[in-house]
């Protein structure tokens, strides 16, 4: 008995789609999710992968049955149906990806948004305030009262460019702010509320964190894979990055944008932990960092950037070049201001 | 359709003329030959020269990532070997093959015309090609340019400024062919198509031709903009893009995507046409839905325009912005899906001839799909925010320009050596050619995708050793793709040299190039040109007799055999 077309259409597209289904919820392709954004960004790659896996599959499926049911026999030198088109199909298959599309801008416009990617304050433009690293980390390394907590943005500051804080945040200071500067081939990151800088990134879970990334010499990228965010570290602005870290655990930070030779090598870890560690943590820091600069301290407005620096430089793997740069960039915040 | 102009008894005899094809002395591809045909020539040998070049360069960086640390070339090196890798197979292979030998070899040819609108200019488009690409090489032994084909500020000022300095050279000398080329594309398919042939008529190629020659006019002269900027940054000491003197990197990456961004559908655009011409043909069915194809062209043409920040979504962008060119980028799948349906509705139901040329018709479409379908998912910012500069773009860019673009090329010396050389090519080593490339070609891009999900960014000479695996995966697809390009090469010499005599049409085709004689005379028709059929009118009129239906008639096909007019 001969089936139907229509039946082997049915069949076919119940087929497709349940594969696509099962494709887009298993492919294991993303890492541990381990921000409070992530799992939305994946929530929304898994949409977009079982839409593609239905069209490649579609598309494929035409392709090789064309090969094998239509291919020319042998002895045949017809031509096949002269068929021009098709007005219907061809407005049904504009209509199709259109509709496509508008539905997977909706989901990634509510997914940008929930993430605090149109935080107003955050589509605002700053050029990188002078922010002497060392300087501020000495200023600031008398203990706080509170040294998690983060301080109050300035009135009237700008805030620059990145994803911001989320719908649900707007308008309250983030519990962690973290000062992020990429430099060839190293990051460093500074609490300005206690005056703890770090080359590595340690962070409380479950706490919403800004971090305020400059760059001093030429553009690098932040990336920290498993929470799914990236934003630039361009020379002469600053960009914001606001977030919830999740999961208990150590995470790689790469560069992702090509800033010369030793480019591949620029990574550090980002450390999750316990609201209590963290704090345990910054409070060692403190103490460590106030004794280590118990001499300099005194005067910190006569020390360099390199001078500053150099005790940290081979525990975060920073060269003698690299120590100079910073120079190049206290001088570029002089000229911004 | 339009109308068909009658032909006269005298003029079908002269236009279907195929013993008098034109033999070109070698001599003459060395020459400043104004000839289209030659030059076109002269642009797809010398521009393939540049991609085994090209190659060879990904070859070294492919081995370098076989393994995790950086243990093969210096990090200088390995960063010179991808800047100048993808420069060369930008600039000197898929721009100008597609362009610039396919535009020129094809374009006179398909609208009935003698030459080009401007031979002079043609002639000289072409001969900046090669002292540019010599130039470009020659920058490594001053020490290649290393901050990538995007040449971002202040990296690209910081570095090796005389190599830096030849990138930018080469490059404006790159672009000045092709902003040459596009003038003389544009005017020729405007003013020169034979009477009787109205931009509807015209074979869907010219319609993707006029619609890159658009954004090459449009677009290019920004990019010179940006880089004669960056070459006063460079060696004058201004601050047009360095923040040290109040400069904005960023304004250099919205100018060098404004034009860079198009280049990929300058790049893809001609492709597109060429597919569109070359399934018909070997499928023996009507292009479907020609208008829908040749609008959709100049649709891309222009959103090609305005979606340029995407690359820029982790950068300078602020997130209103960001959601325009979201938009912007994802309304471009709508006239790209439009093709692809398009294209498999012509196969779908034809009388498939599955030789080199449509294996890689084909192919070219099924790789295409996949570097679409990744497109869209870049388009969505939160999504494109994890994957920018990481390997799962190397992935995507090279499903676009390799698994289309070069697929598509591929297609296309298939299809049309034949009628440039006179002879036809082995179909074996066509056919071992196409099974190797697939092959080489998956092997290579695919896995990337992986890596850069799990976190491996692009433009590193050294990574995370949990991905050495994959890594060395890839590396291995690199080398069967590089061995893949042997057959072709030994193919198109011997074939060139000894293959069977082509007819003046042994494919059977309908477009005007396929009705005078291969390779085709100077001036390549013999008399007037007369359009005797709809260049995509399979399926109509009687083959046995050798008449074929008139267009206004060929509502109702009569048989299912087509027209032969050769």
């Amino acid at each position: 008995m001969k089936v139907p077309s229509a039946i082997w259409t049915m069949i076919a597209g119940i087929t497709i789609t349940l594969v696509s289904l099962w494709v887009g919820q298993n492919h294991s392709l993303m890492p541990v999710a381990a921000s409070e954004e992530a799992p939305r960004i994946d929530a929304l790659f898994n949409t977009m992968m079982t839409i593609s896996t239905g069209l490649f599959l579609i598309v494929q499926g035409i392709i090789v049955i064309s090969i094998f049911k239509f291919r020319k026999r042998a002895n045949d030198n017809t031509d096949g149906p002269p068929i021009h088109g098709n007005v219907p199909l061809e407005i049904l298959w504009t209509a199709i990806p259109a509709v496509i599309i508008m539905g997977i801008g909706v989901y990634s416009f509510e997914i940008y948004n929930s993430m605090g990617g149109l935080d107003p304050m955050a589509s605002h433009e700053s050029h990188v305030a002078h922010k002497h690293q060392a300087g501020a980390a000495i200023a600031a390394s008398l203990p706080s009262d509170e040294p998690g907590m983060a301080p109050s943005k300035a009135p009237g500051k700008l805030v620059a460019l990145g994803v911001g804080a989320s719908p649900r945040t707007q308008g309250q200071d983030p519990f962690v702010s973290v000062n992020v500067l990429g430099l060839q081939f190293a990051w460093i990151f500074t609490y300005p509320n206690s005056g703890v800088t770090s080359g590595e990134l340690h962070l409380p879970a479950g706490k919403e964190v800004e971090l305020t990334i400059s760059a001093s010499d030429v553009i690098h990228s932040l990336w920290i894979p498993e929470f799914r965010l990236k934003q630039d570290a361009i020379p002469g602005r600053e960009s914001e990055l606001r977030f919830v870290p999740q999961v208990v655990g150590e995470y790689s930070v790469v560069c992702a944008e090509l800033c010369g030779s030793y480019h591949g090598g620029m990574k550090t870890r980002v450390i999750v932990q316990t609201e209590e560690d963290f704090q345990a943590w910054l409070q060692s820091q403190i103490v460590a960092q106030s004794e280590g600069l118990e001499t300099v301290a005194l005067n910190p407005a006569d020390l360099s950037e390199t001078d500053y620096l150099q005790p940290l430089a081979a525990e975060m793997g920073i060269d003698g070049e690299s120590l100079k740069q910073l120079h190049a960039e206290h001088h570029l915040g002089d000229r911004s201001i | 359709m339009a109308q068909v102009t009658e032909p006269e008894t005298d003029n079908l005899g002269e236009t279907l003329a195929v013993e008098a094809g034109g033999h070109t002395p070698w001599r003459e591809y060395f020459s400043f030959s104004t000839d289209h045909k030659v030059i076109g020539i002269q642009y797809l040998v010398c521009t393939f020269i540049f991609y085994l070049i090209g190659g060879a360069l990904a070859t070294a960086v492919r081995t370098e990532l076989a393994t995790p640390d950086s243990d093969f070339v210096s990090r200088e090196l390995y960063n010179g070997l991808f800047t100048i890798h993808a420069t060369v197979m930008i600039f000197l292979w898929i721009v100008p093959a597609g362009t610039g030998a396919f535009g020129n070899y094809l374009i006179p040819l398909m609208i009935g015309a003698r030459d080009m609108a401007f031979p002079r200019l043609n002639a000289i488009a072409f001969w900046l090609i090669p002292p540019g690409g010599i130039l470009l090489l020659s920058s490594f032994f001053v020490g290649a340019a290393g901050a990538g084909w995007t040449s971002y500020p202040p990296l690209s000022t910081t570095g090796e400024k005389a190599g830096e300095f030849i990138w930018i050279l080469s490059v404006l000398i790159l672009g000045t062919s092709s902003i040459l080329g596009g003038i003389n594309f544009l005017t020729t398919i405007l003013k020169m198509r034979m009477p009787g042939m109205g931009l509807n008529d015209m074979p869907l190629f010219c319609w993707a031709m006029l619609a890159a020659s658009a954004l090459i006019l449009i677009s290019t002269p920004v990019l010179a903009g940006a880089l004669i900027l960056l070459a006063f940054d460079l060696i004058a000491g201004t601050a047009f893009f360095n923040p040290m003197g109040g400069g904005d990197p960023v304004v250099y990456q919205h100018m060098f995507w404004f034009y860079s961004h198009p280049a990929v559908y300058i790049m893809i655009l001609p492709i597109f046409g060429m597919i569109s011409d070359i399934l018909p043909v070997h499928a023996r069915k009507p292009i479907f839905g020609y208008q829908a194809i040749a609008y959709s062209s100049m649709a891309i043409s222009f959103l090609g325009l305005i979606v340029w920040a995407h690359h820029m979504f982790t950068s300078g962008t602020p997130g209103w912005l960001r959601m325009f060119f979201m938009v912007a980028t994802m309304i471009i799948a709508v006239p790209t899906g439009i093709k692809v349906f398009s294209w498999l509705a012509t196969v779908w139901g034809g009388k498939i001839r599955l030789n080199s040329a449509m294996l890689f018709g084909l192919g070219f479409v099924s790789m295409f799909v996949i570097g679409g379908l990744s497109g869209i998912m870049i388009a969505s910012v939160p999504f494109d925010i994890h994957v920018h500069d990481t390997y799962f773009i190397v992935a995507h860019l090279h499903y676009v320009l390799f698994g289309g673009s070069v697929f598509g090329l591929y297609a296309g010396i298939y299809h049309w050596f034949p009628k440039m050389t006179g002879r036809m090519m082995n179909e074996f080593l066509g056919k071992l050619h196409f099974v190797l490339t697939f092959i080489g070609f998956n092997l290579c891009f695919l896995p990337m995708h992986y890596l850069g999900l799990q976190g491996m960014p692009r433009r590193v000479a050294e990574y995370d050793p949990k991905f050495a695996t994959v890594n060395l995966i890839c590396t291995v697809g690199s080398y069967i793709l590089a061995v893949s390009t042997f057959p072709l090469i030994i193919n198109a010499v011997w074939s060139w040299i000894g293959g069977a005599k082509a007819s003046g049409n042994p494919w059977d085709a309908l477009t005007m190039e396929w009705q005078t004689a291969s390779p085709p005379p100077v001036e390549n028709f013999i008399g007037e040109p007369v359009r005797l059929t709809g260049p995509y009118d399979y399926g109509m009129g009687d083959r046995n007799s050798g008449i074929p239906m008139p267009e206004s008639q060929a509502n109702t096909p009569m048989l299912s055999g087509g027209p032969t007019v050769s």
